[in-house]
Parts: C-alpha cells; structure tokens; sequence
C-alpha cells in the first residue's frame, strides 16, 4: 500500500491568551487543536467540518505551516515538515497551497491580477521567460477573461475574486490544497460555479483537497471522506457515506439532524430533530474526559472521566468499517438524520 | 411620554398570558404597492427596488429570497423607514397597520419602530451598541414606548433575556456585547426586537453567521415566539433550506424585482421561474455528490444599468424558447399563468409547468 501523501500525528496548537483578572496577570492556553490524527492520499478529498472555533481553521493552518505546531508530526510526502525553517520548507510549499475563505482579504489590493499571478512561479523559479502565458493559461483555467490580466481586485466580482485565488494556488502546480471555506462568503447560484470548477480541476489535475467547512451540503458534494471536529479534536470520521448515513456520534448526528431541509416542501417525512442545549464551551477551560459531554444527552459518568479514543467501534474483520471511526463511549447509529426524497 | 399603541393592556410588566392579536384595519397587516427605491450615486441611478408588491398578515412567516443585489435588505429598510430621505428616491406605497410610511415624519416613525415593527440584523455584533450593557439597551427600547419606572423597564429586560433562552438573564443583562457569544448575541437582539411586542418581526438573515446548531435553536425560538405573541415575520435570506423550514410564503427576488411568489410549497416544490429553478438546482443535495451542480451562467446584474425587458434574459438557459425576442425587449408582468402556474411569475414563457416537469425538476435534489 502506497504511502499516503500528508500524515498528520497529534497535531497540537495552544494559544495563549493574557488574563486580567484577578491580583496578578495570568497566562492561560487557548486549546485551538488539541490532538488530531489523519491522514489524506493522492487525489483524496478530506472535508474538516465543525462550527465556530472547532480548530478546523487552525488545522489547516499548521498544515500548510502558516503556524507552527505545539506538538505532533506533519508529515508531507516523505518529509517531516512540523518544524522546518521557511528556506527548508519553501520547496515544499510548491506542492502544498491553500485557498482562502474571504476573496476581499485574502488578495493584495495594490497588486494587479498578473502580478498576483506570477508572484508564485517566480518564488519558485517557474515558468521562466515564460510567465506571461502562463499567466494567461491559469485565467483561463479558472473561468476569467485573460485580457483582464491588469486589472486591480477591487474590480472583480467575489466569485471572480475566490477564481483568482484558486488560480493563485493552482499556478505552482501543488499536490495538495486546503481549501478553507472556499465558498461561504458567496451566493448561492456562484457557490455552484466555484464548486464545479474545483470539481473540474480536481479531476483533471489528480489534486486532493483537504475542503474545511460548515456548511454540510456543500461537503457532502465535494468530498470522499469527513472529519468532524469538535472543541479541538475529531470526534468522528470515515467515508462520506459512513458519516451522512450512518453517523455514530451525537454530536455528527446533532449536526445533521440540524442542518435546515429543502425537502421538507417535498413531502419527504420530516427527520429527527436532535437540539443541543447551551453554547460551546470555552477551549480554554474544556471539559474533562469528553469534550462533548456538557450538551451530550447520553453523559454517563464514565465521560467526565475517561477521554474517549477515536477508533473503529464495529466488529473487528470489515475492513470498510475499520475507517469509520468514533470518540464516544456510546456510538449508536442513527440514520435517517437526512431526509431522502421519495421519488 | 407616548401611550402605548399595542393591543396588548400592559397591566403588569411580568405573567401575561397569549394574546389575542387584532390588525387595526381588516386588511393585511403590512401591505407594500408598486415599492421602488432609487439612490442617486456618482455612478448612476442605483435601481435598488424596481416595483415590488407583497402583503404580510399577523401570525404568518414571509420569506424574501435572493442573492447580494437584488433588493431585498432595502425593500425591508424602507418598511422601517430607514433610508435617508435626503439620498433616497422612494415611490409607491407601504402601509404598515393601516399607517402609510412613505413620506411619514421621523417622528411619526419613530413611535412605530419597535412598537409596530421591529427588525433584527444578520451581525449581532454591529447592531448591538458595544459601550452599553445589553440590559440597558433592552430597557431603552422598553422606555421610550412606555411609560414606565427605570426599575420597571429594566425587569422587562430580564424577562425578554430569559423569554429568548439566555440562562442566569439577570446577571446577563448587566454584561456588555462582547461577552456573548455569537448566538447569545442574536438571542439578545431578538430579545430587544420583542420587547414591545410589535405585530411586525423583519429578521435579515437572522442566522447566516452562526453556525448550524446555533442556527436551529434560533429559528426555534422565532416559530415558539411567533406562536406565543402572534407577530408577522418577514424573514430575509438567501438560504432555500430555511426557507424551506420556517415559511408560510415565499417571494422571490432579482434584480430589484420580484420575479415569483406564492406559498413556499409553490415555490419551492412547484417553481415556475428560470430564476427559481437555477437556485434550486444550485444547491448540492442528497444524490449530487460529485456530479457537477446545474449553476446559474453569468453574474447578478449591476443595479445601476439593469438589462433591457427581464433582467435575467443574459442569464436564462430559456430565453430562446421565447419567440420575437420578447425577453430582452419587453419586461414582463407580474401574472399567474392559468394551467401552467397558478402563482405568479415574472416571465415571458407560455409552458414554465411542463418544463420544469420535462427537464428541470430532475437536475434538483
């Protein structure tokens, strides 16, 4: 069995936070990722999701080392990349891009489209001589109009903004992308155009995505496999089809089970609503044992005080559900947490 | 201090029972006509709202839907009365309990803001006052539409905190914004939309920046608190599934116009406009994993030179079924179509129901 391309080993990220309170000032450690293990294969697409401060953000960050992990290994194509000073790690940024959530930030505004563009062959020594057509080649590639290679991003559409990005990751030819919410920030019907473009570029040019977001449709289009996080870990992942149709973790089945519906104008039998108490705990204080205990309606006393592991919880022998893995005490399938239409 | 203008008898400020909810005219509670709304810019004439018509009755939940730049935030704005009249071209009418707000004073609206109509913003953030607690501003919008104790108003505050789900609302109340998180935030500024009981809730996407459990507990929260005070909710989105979830009607919108409307099975299960259809087919869903997703071509159009006859012919994978080009040259009415399309839509197409039977309704969910 081949090597997968990116593993990733107990991936750890604190960030301190100064605390005022009190007679002295202290320091205590925002947990962001706290522990995440997986791994992703030559044109694979692993979907992170989670909500607001889950660490999902922060995972892809420290993979494309835009930060540097507390502790835990990344490993990219052979190499151990967790630690590498940035001239050691530039030949590997080549193979490994991201693409940003917000087309208004994520580009320069003083930078032209073409500038953007070339900026990545020439830190890279490519296409030398030859950037202009390259340039032109990546327009195209992404959907934009080659003559507006001298135009500022200020006068493009947001969805024209997330292409250039795409292209910007693209130009250096990676192996890898980490997609972080490509396309939350636009409407729905430019959603779609984006989607399909990365769907294209995905399979002509043998990429594999690691795709973070919260919007549960659009990853369950896009992607292969799941991760779920939750609080800094992953509390379950597996195959797309393991996790939307057969979830084990409540909070995975919470968040289907929350997910809003169009079907429901259908006729289709409504799905079973599971509604979670109370706000998210801090990851600065999180809970003992399981994380999710707090807003779990199965909490035994067991889960305030064993972590539970993430593995496979079904007979030992199947190797498909060796993959799907779970971080609960008590996994117990539920289906029908997306509603199917009848036809 | 201005009387109270509720139905609603505030004898006492706690343990009030369901109220029965009477319109003050016999027609619909908001009633907008023929509503347009221009701002004149260096640019050009921004066409925002070009003619729009729709009517609202108590204890109903009417979505508008449509993406960035279709006039649906300033539709709602102007139902409030929210647009400087010194930058803003309005015309048309809109009347909200029997009051006509186009042209009604400041003043005049201000005693119906809250009262009448309250809204509640996509970012709690922004809309909450940073510098004040939030109990404060709860018991500001109490005061200034009765005539009550500073202690009396600000008990109500901790009553709506506690109505809306937010645990210990006492010692919550005495916390500023910023120490909510992002769903308490929306919590407290439907707390503070509430707390004159108006008969009109305008939420514009009430739930797009928080996250989807977030999400549900608040959509909850406005169908438990619309069956408990009987309001009308006008619900701004662009999310289908929502819609799908929590409205009674639904209108659709573009380019400033509104291009279908009816009941949001109609709409939703029954659609009739290419519009319509695009949106539905753009939404990935239970079947379409790796497949490529039927998108709208193009861009929305720019508000400032809209195309010529329907806004959406550059758009349209259907334009050329139309004969004599009527599409780009003549805009078409607002009209059910009887046989093909028993609520109304904008467009030129004679068979839109058979289709969407025969070709469209395959490429959604």
């Amino acid at each position: 069995m081949t090597e997968p391309m990116l593993t990733v080993n107990n991936l750890v990220k604190h960030f301190p936070v100064r605390e005022y309170r009190g007679v002295f000032p202290t320091t205590l450690q925002t947990r962001a990722v706290d522990g995440v293990s997986f791994d992703i294969s030559a044109g694979q697409t692993l979907g992170l999701v989670g909500e607001s401060g889950c660490g999902k953000t922060t995972t892809g960050r420290l993979i494309t080392r835009l930060l540097e992990p507390g502790e835990g290994q990344i490993i990219f194509a052979g190499t151990d990349i967790s630690h590498l000073k940035e001239k050691a790690l530039r030949p590997h940024r080549r193979d490994l891009q991201i693409i940003f959530q917000d087309p208004f930030s994520s580009l320069n505004p003083r930078h032209t489209v073409g500038t953007i563009l070339t900026t990545p062959l020439q830190v890279h020594g490519l296409a030398k001589g030859k950037e202009r057509e390259r340039v032109q080649e990546l327009l195209e590639l992404v959907g934009l109009n080659p003559e507006h290679v001298n135009r500022y991003p200020n006068e493009f559409s947001g969805g024209q903004r997330q292409r250039i990005g795409i292209a910007r990751a693209l130009a250096v030819e990676p192996k890898l992308i980490v997609a972080d919410e490509p396309v939350s920030a636009l409407d729905v019907s430019i959603q779609a155009q984006v989607m399909n473009l990365m769907g294209k570029l995905r399979r002509e040019l043998n990429l594999a995505f690691m795709f973070i977001a919260h919007d549960l449709g659009v990853v369950r289009h896009f992607c292969d496999d799941v991760a779920v996080m939750y609080l800094g870990k992953i509390v379950e992942m597996g195959s797309r089809d393991q996790i939307y149709g057969a979830p084990q973790h409540p909070y995975t089945q919470a968040l289907l089970s929350a997910a809003p519906d169009l079907n429901v104008v259908r006729g289709v039998p409504p799905k079973e609503r599971i509604r979670l108490v109370g706000d998210v705990p801090s990851p600065i204080n999180p809970p003992s044992g399981c994380r999710f205990r707090t807003r779990c309606w199965k909490a035994q006393d067991i889960c305030s005080q064993q972590e539970p592991l993430l593995e496979p919880k079904a007979p030992a022998g199947d190797p498909l559900s060796a993959q799907h893995t779970i971080a609960c005490h008590f996994p117990e399938v539920k289906s029908h947490l997306v509603a199917e239409v009848i036809d | 201090m201005t009387t109270p203008t509720s139905p609603i008898q505030d004898t006492a400020v706690l343990g009030r029972s369901a109220p029965v909810r009477h319109s003050t005219t016999s027609t619909h509670l908001l009633e907008v006509t023929d509503l347009k709304v221009q701002f004149p810019t260096a640019d050009g004439l921004v066409s925002a709202v070009s003619g729009m018509s729709y009517s609202v009755d108590l204890g109903k939940t009417m979505a508008i839907v449509g993406e960035s730049g279709s006039g649906k935030s300033v539709s709602s704005l102007a139902v409030l009365g929210l647009h400087n009249p010194k930058r803003t071209l309005m015309s048309g009418s809109i009347k909200l309990d029997g009051t006509e707000i186009i042209g009604l004073s400041e003043d005049k609206l201000r005693r119906l803001r809250s009262n009448v109509a309250a809204m509640i913003f996509q970012d709690p953030q922004s809309a909450l006052h940073p510098f004040y607690k939030v109990g404060d501003q709860i018991a500001e919008a109490y005061s200034e539409h009765h005539d009550v104790s500073k202690a009396k108003a600000r008990a109500r505050a901790v009553e709506m905190l506690d109505r809306v789900g937010i645990p210990n609302p006492l010692r919550r109340s005495k916390q500023y914004p910023h120490e909510f998180s992002g769903g308490m935030r929306q919590r407290a500024m439907i707390a503070l939309g509430l707390v004159n009981d108006p008969k009109l809730l305008i939420a514009d996407e009430p739930t797009t920046a928080l996250d989807v459990t977030v999400q549900a507990q608040i959509l909850d929260l406005l169908n438990d608190l619309q069956k408990e005070f009987g309001s009308a909710i006008v619900l701004i989105t662009h999310d289908l599934a929502v819609v799908a979830e929590v409205a009674d009607d639904v209108l659709v919108m573009y380019g400033g116009r509104c291009v279908e409307s009816g009941t949001v099975h109609e709409v939703l299960a029954a659609p009739r406009h290419p519009y319509t259809w695009g949106l539905l087919s753009s939404v990935p869903t239970l079947g379409s994993e790796g497949t490529e997703l039927h998108a709208i071509r193009g861009a929305p159009p720019s508000l400032i030179s809209l195309p010529t006859g329907c806004s959406f012919h550059p758009r349209c994978d259907f334009a050329s079924r139309v004969p004599e080009g009527l599409c780009s040259s003549v805009l078409p009415e607002l009209s059910p179509r009887p046989g093909q399309s028993e609520h109304p839509i904008r467009c030129h197409l004679t068979t839109p129901a058979d289709i969407y039977e025969d070709e469209v309704a395959s490429t959604i969910g």
